[in-house]
């Protein structure tokens, strides 16, 4: 999973998890309809235009609100590869690990990034590369634990490696 | 070096010497799933291949996010749980009984000292009885009913030191509104808060619910409060389990201490559509309000529904407004049938829907039009957040939405309470 390229989609402050994934669409579990309607209320046209391997950028305070994990499941299964932001709040950020959907810190990548870049990723280094001007940032590292849960696509498949080893 | 609240409560169920910034794995007292997050947290229970709840008495599940289901999506979701739950031997509120977090408290789930998770945001609220309560996702709250436990990155706290009585009129909503538009929606992110001083100390610890339900709008992780002889005896009439008051060593070390005079503090609402664009009432006052909000788990108890009978007593509600009133559970709503304040508020003109989260979370019983102002006790104004993108919503107090439906208009609540 180390290396992503993929173009850049831009959010700003506060995108909250009703912004991703409004709770009018919770009534399934099923991540492919829930990506239908992936940052419908931040920009009604997204879910249409997306396509797999997109970045998301945004700024401060990104995934705020709801505990919901159908929000990281949404932007995952919309083919999202990774998101970029200023800050992440809490939750949005334990669960984005939770399930394997990687998310690097940078202030600095999101106030420089621009709709329609494509950017280099290595998620290993934490490094952020926009591939015309060959500018480069990188992110905040993840604990070696969280590493540990990312490298493995979540704490599901953490769990049943845990569980495998104790057996 | 002394300890915060946060840091001795994980150092007491990890088993270390747990300072902030410790990665710790921890023992939960209690675990809380409701019918948005636990479908999906079923789902991982068995990918994780999980067999037994670790111990079905320390767990309960709630339906009240969308209660009665609207559609048949979510009564399938609504099966799995009652399916699950009846399988595995745990609590299951089902529909009518209330909201998840008012459930928790007044059934006694939570008591001081508590290390609590739910897959729900707003466990946070359970900070106010002195226990460390936060929110967690669905395969979080999976690991945390099939082990036990959970890993936890142990904060830094932010305190809020209040100082000053609030002027009548002005709530424990004004106050937290206040704080939040002051530091910020993403000023506490990844720390606990804990709300101390005068000011807390004279609230009934219904209305500390209020402030404790919100810090996650600063992005906090807890909302902690010291424990008093008001927490000893709200508890004590509600659960077996013996309390374990944890307080804050005197040298404890804090990132930062905030200090508030809240003793000229004007009634307050947050404008669409962040919570932290909060401004005195005074400056949206006259806006025309179509739809007005009393519930949730930030303000839909017994007090709150008082206030609002109070200043709804023998008046209408403006012919422009719908006021929609869902009480935050069977026994707030049974208690508030008691005291008359039911029949004040189907008279005044409101709508009483089942005790839940329905209008808040936009699932369903009040969804707003395009253009339309809503004005709610709950706890976010998020674009879309209660079903509707093209609708703004307001925060405010029990007070200003009552006051506020009687007229039509925002309107200040003080002169209901010379």
């Amino acid at each position: 999973m180390s290396i992503l390229k993929g173009k850049v989609w831009i959010f700003g402050n506060d995108i909250d998890t009703d912004a991703i994934i409004p709770a009018r669409y919770l009534n399934t579990s099923d991540p492919s309809e829930l990506a239908l309607h992936c940052m419908e209320d931040a920009d009604p046209s997204f879910p249409g235009k997306v396509s797999p391997g997109d970045i998301i950028v945004a700024g401060k305070n990104f995934g705020c609100g709801s505990s919901r994990e159908h929000a990281p499941l949404a932007i995952k299964e919309a083919g999202i590869a990774c998101v970029i932001a200023e800050s992440f709040a809490r939750i949005f950020y334990r669960n984005a690990i939770n399930i394997g959907l990687p998310i690097l810190e940078s202030a600095e990548a999101a106030a420089f990034l621009k709709e329609g870049h494509q950017v280099e990723v290595n998620l290993d280094k934490g490094e952020i590369m926009e591939i015309s001007s060959g500018r480069r940032f990188s992110a905040v590292p993840f604990p070696p634990f969280m590493q540990e849960i990312m490298a493995k696509g979540g704490l599901i498949n953490f769990v049943k490696e845990k569980v495998k080893k104790s057996e | 070096m002394g300890k915060t609240i946060a840091e001795k409560i994980f150092s007491q169920h990890s088993g270390e010497d747990a300072r902030a910034g410790d990665l710790v794995i921890a023992h939960l007292d209690f675990i809380m799933g409701q019918d948005g997050t636990a479908p999906l947290a079923i789902n991982s229970f068995h990918e994780m291949r999980g067999e037994k709840v670790f111990d079905p008495s320390k767990v309960a599940f709630v339906i009240d996010h969308s209660a009665p289901s609207p559609n048949e999506g979510v009564s399938s979701l609504h099966k799995l749980m009652r399916e699950f739950t009846s399988k595995q031997g745990i609590l299951l509120y089902d529909i009518g009984h209330g909201v998840c977090h008012q459930l928790m408290l007044e059934q006694g789930h939570v008591v001081p000292g508590d290390l609590v998770i739910g897959a729900d945001s707003h466990t946070c609220t359970y900070g106010a009885l002195n226990a460390f309560s936060t929110g967690v996702g669905s395969t979080d709250l999976a690991a945390g009913i099939i082990s036990g436990k959970l890993w936890f990155k142990v904060p830094e706290t932010i305190k809020f030191l209040c100082e000053g009585i609030l002027p009548p009129g002005v709530f424990s909503k004004d106050l937290i509104l206040y704080l939040i538009g002051d530091i910020g929606a993403d000023g506490a992110t990844y720390l606990a808060a804990e709300y101390c001083g005068e000011t807390i100390s004279a609230l009934d610890v219904e209305e500390r619910f209020t402030i404790a339900n919100m810090a996650i709008e600063m992005g906090a992780k807890a909302g902690l409060m010291e424990f008093d002889e008001k927490v000893k005896k709200w508890v004590a009439g509600r659960s077996k389990k013996p309390p374990r008051p944890v307080f804050a060593d005197p040298d404890a070390k804090y990132l930062e201490i905030r200090k508030y005079d809240l003793s000229h503090l004007e009634p307050q609402i947050a404008c669409p559509h962040t919570v932290d664009n909060v401004s005195p009432v005074g400056q949206v006052e006259g806006l025309p309000v179509q739809q007005a909000f009393i519930g949730t788990c930030t303000n839909g108890r017994i007090n709150d529904l008082r206030i609002a009978a109070r200043i709804l007593t023998g008046k209408k509600v403006s012919p422009g407004v719908r006021l929609i009133v869902a009480p935050s559970s069977r026994q707030v709503f049974l208690d508030a049938m008691n005291e008359g304040i039911i029949q004040v508020l189907v008279e005044a003109g409101a709508a009483i829907v089942t005790p839940g989260c329905g209008p808040c979370v936009g699932t369903h019983n009040g969804v707003p039009s395009d253009g339309e102002v809503v004005l709610s006790t709950a706890n976010r104004n998020f674009k879309g957040r209660m079903g509707n993108s093209r609708a703004s919503i307001y925060l405010a107090s029990p007070a200003t939405v009552a006051a506020s439906a009687v007229t039509g208009r925002v309107t200040d609540p003080r002169p209901f309470f010379l």
